[in-house]
């Protein structure tokens, strides 16, 4: 029972990783412009396809030793997709959501969902025409990384696969690169003062729309990495991929305190594991994998009655 | 700001007009081909996903169905008739299906319909097309209670008339399945499923079988079809020790399920009905071992599916004609049948629709997968089922069997 639960751990962390890796991208950028950005869950997706089209662009290589995939192809995979998703996002905040940002809250919210739209079928119709690369309409399996994909690592009788442990150290490095870029960097700092008070920050020199964009982009490159990441877990990428990781990601984002970045780590890790537990150890017929959902929804529901602010969130909600 | 927003507006109003005078003229041109000349057209629809994860079946129902009407124009079956095909993609999703439905059922000369992919879909297409007395024959359609009601085991009922099928419903495939595992040795079986009326009437079949044959049910789990993380499933099946796992659903979620399970260390093969039944399957992370039960024999080692399988390559589809292929050739061809009777003296294709059902149920040939012929209830009247093991990366037959 002991081996289970740290199994079912293990699963849950990395499921949470992966949703805690986007669920920056939400809290960040909603921390300064008070945008759901529902298109995020998309850059996600977009992310993966380049990462692929990364490893296209290198000829396809599928025999390289495990040294040189670990330090070649898989830093050019994730700067690849990096570079895409990023790119993507930049174009959405200039030319969807830059032109409303005076505008009522609801025209950027939904303006997100039509940008959300826009690329799943962009992707889907596209992708394949671009010469030489597979038609993205079905799912396209995902190139694997020696030294990654199909490795397991032992630790008594828990069974942690390669993947889910990159997602797992992933995060950390990327939890730790966040907390130096917000807290030592210049831009950080800016970020945090445009959320307290983007009014007060203008008047002190801070460049707003600088401020933004690279709210986007941090959400982004995050989300870039997930993207590998669930291609290296699940060995496979379609064009539907970023909808229901986006709307978990947006879940934990909310359940951590939507605007604070730690929040989204922790909230991101607490569905992960409360979705794997509520697996196996809720007994009786509301036990079963179906019921999964319905007790992480529950766990959020219980979480905002008591906690209106979420489990990190600030103690006054003034905008939200 | 006001202004703005009305620009916005504006900018959508145009947008979504351009849109629909799009949709409006892509049927122009069929309309007024029947209207003049001296063939008169009659159209035949098909309903499946073209597009989406369940496209290669899809594309593979469409090119067959495709592939009949030609032949049936070339050979002139129905004298003074052209068919013509009218796809429309449901994209898996009951909503879309039965817009496309709708659309078909409004085309005058629409006078059958080759579809659904899936059992869902069909529960919302079968009463649009029937409401217009157009005559629905699917390839791929498992659910029993779509030809026998409900109660389909004690109190079978046929809901509607105008619904036929070339394919074996679930009530077959599952405790065939069922008595393979058995007479392989197996007693202990996992069941996954996705909760899809196609995957949930696999599983409570196989399992009612499986039990009443002496094996035993270890876990019986769900999971969401949108899902890509099925660890924390596997672990909870791991529990029990399964000599296989049974899955109910589709090869989007049964080939990385497939690959996730023997990462997480559990080596056992998984088993789907016709719908894992794909290369697809394998591509997305199904391995050697695993099985796979498909109705009628194998396709390509049929004699009577020789001119299918030349005709089909001989028309040169991009996409293959996957598992359901020679069911929808068979069941365009039960249509064409058909329409010889109805068609005949019928002024307009419209006309002609509800004599079409009538014909049907009395329509039989040796089609592309053996007899081609209906009961009363409107399920083909083959029994006929084989299991499929992957074998080297590819499916390769290993039994074929009639269930008593």
């Amino acid at each position: 029972m002991l081996d289970l639960f740290f199994q079912q751990l293990i699963n849950g962390l990395s499921l949470g990783a992966l949703y805690a890796l986007i669920a920056v991208g939400y809290t960040v950028v909603y921390g300064i412009v008070q945008l759901i950005n529902f298109a995020h869950g998309e850059i996600f997706m977009v992310g993966a396809f380049g990462a692929f089209a990364t490893w296209m662009l290198l000829g396809q290589p599928t025999d390289w030793g495990v040294s040189a995939s670990l330090l070649i192809l898989l830093p050019l995979m994730l700067l690849g997709g990096i570079v895409v998703s990023v790119t993507v996002a930049l174009l959405t905040e200039r030319f969807a959501y830059r032109p409303l940002r005076n505008a009522p809250r609801l025209a950027p919210l939904i303006t997100a969902i039509g940008v959300s739209v826009f690329l799943q079928e962009f992707v889907r119709l596209f992708y394949g025409r671009i010469p030489g690369f597979p038609d993205a309409k079905s799912a396209i399996p995902f190139p694997s990384v020696a030294g990654i994909s199909g490795e397991i690592v032992r630790i008594g009788s828990v069974t942690i696969q390669m993947p889910a442990l990159f997602t797992i150290v992933a995060l950390a490095i990327s939890t730790l690169f966040l907390w130096f870029f917000v807290n030592r960097s210049k831009t950080g700092r800016a970020m945090v003062a445009t959320s307290q008070d983007p009014d007060t920050a203008r008047l002190m020199g801070i460049n707003v729309d600088k401020v933004i964009v690279a709210a986007f982009a941090v959400g982004a490159g995050l989300a870039a990495i997930a993207g590998v990441a669930h291609g290296l877990n699940y060995g496979n990428i379609d064009f539907r991929m970023g909808f229901l990781a986006g709307l978990k990601a947006f879940t934990a984002a909310v359940l951590g305190g939507i605007g604070n970045i730690n929040g989204a780590v922790v909230g991101g890790l607490v569905l992960g594991v409360v979705e794997a537990m509520a697996t196996t150890f809720i007994p009786g017929q509301f036990g079963s994998s179906a019921w999964k959902d319905v007790w992480a929804f529950a766990l959020l529901i219980l979480v905002l009655v008591f906690r209106p602010q979420g489990l990190l969130g600030a103690k006054v909600v003034d905008r939200a | 700001m006001n202004t703005r927003l009305f620009k916005l507006a504006g900018v959508a109003v145009v947008a979504a007009s351009l849109a629909l005078t799009g949709c409006g003229s892509r049927t122009e041109p069929a309309a007024s081909g029947s209207a003049g000349g001296a063939t008169k057209v009659a159209k035949i629809g098909v309903i499946a996903p073209l597009s989406g994860d369940l496209s290669a079946l899809g594309l593979g129902i469409r090119n067959s169905v495709d592939l009949a009407i030609r032949q049936a124009n070339e050979s002139g079956a129905i004298p003074g008739w052209k068919l013509e095909l009218a796809a429309e993609d449901d994209e898996a999703k009951p909503d879309t299906g039965k817009n496309a439905a709708t659309k078909l059922a409004s085309d005058d000369a629409v006078v059958g319909v080759v579809g659904t992919l899936n059992s869902s879909v069909a529960q919302s297409v079968i009463p649009v097309l029937d409401s217009a007395k157009i005559v629905q024959v699917s390839p791929a359609n498992t659910n029993p209670t779509l030809t026998k009601g409900a109660d389909f085991l004690t109190a079978p009922k046929r809901p509607n008339a105008n619904y036929f099928r070339t394919c074996t419903t679930d009530a077959v495939q599952g405790p065939f399945a069922a008595q393979y595992l058995l007479g392989e040795g197996v007693k202990k079986v996992a069941t996954i499923h996705d909760k899809k009326s196609y995957g949930q009437g696999l599983v409570s079949e196989f399992s009612k079988a499986f039990t009443a044959g002496g094996g035993t049910i270890v876990a019986a789990e769900t999971i969401n079809p949108d899902d890509k993380n099925f660890s924390a499933v596997i672990s909870k099946v791991q529990g029990g020790a399964p000599e296989a796992v049974y899955y109910g659903g589709e090869y989007p979620q049964a080939g990385p399920l497939s690959k996730q399970m023997k990462a997480a260390g559990l080596k056992v093969p998984v088993m789907g009905g016709d719908g894992i039944f794909s290369g697809e399957f394998i591509k997305l992370g199904g391995t050697d071992g695993d099985l796979a039960t498909s109705v009628g024999a194998p396709v390509d080692t049929l004699e009577s599916a020789k001119p299918f399988l030349e005709g089909y390559k001989a028309a040169g589809f991009a996409e293959g004609y996957e598992a359901y292929g020679a069911y929808s050739y068979d069941a365009a061809n039960a249509i064409i049948n058909a329409l010889k009777v109805s068609l005949k003296d019928a002024a307009d294709a419209k006309s002609a629709r509800e004599a079409t059902i009538t014909a049907m149920a009395s329509v039989s040939f040796d089609g592309a997968t053996g007899k081609v012929a209906f009961d009363e209830f409107g399920d083909s009247v083959s029994r006929v089922l084989t299991v499929y093991a992957v074998t080297n990366g590819a499916w390769a037959a290993k039994k074929t069997g009639e269930l008593k």
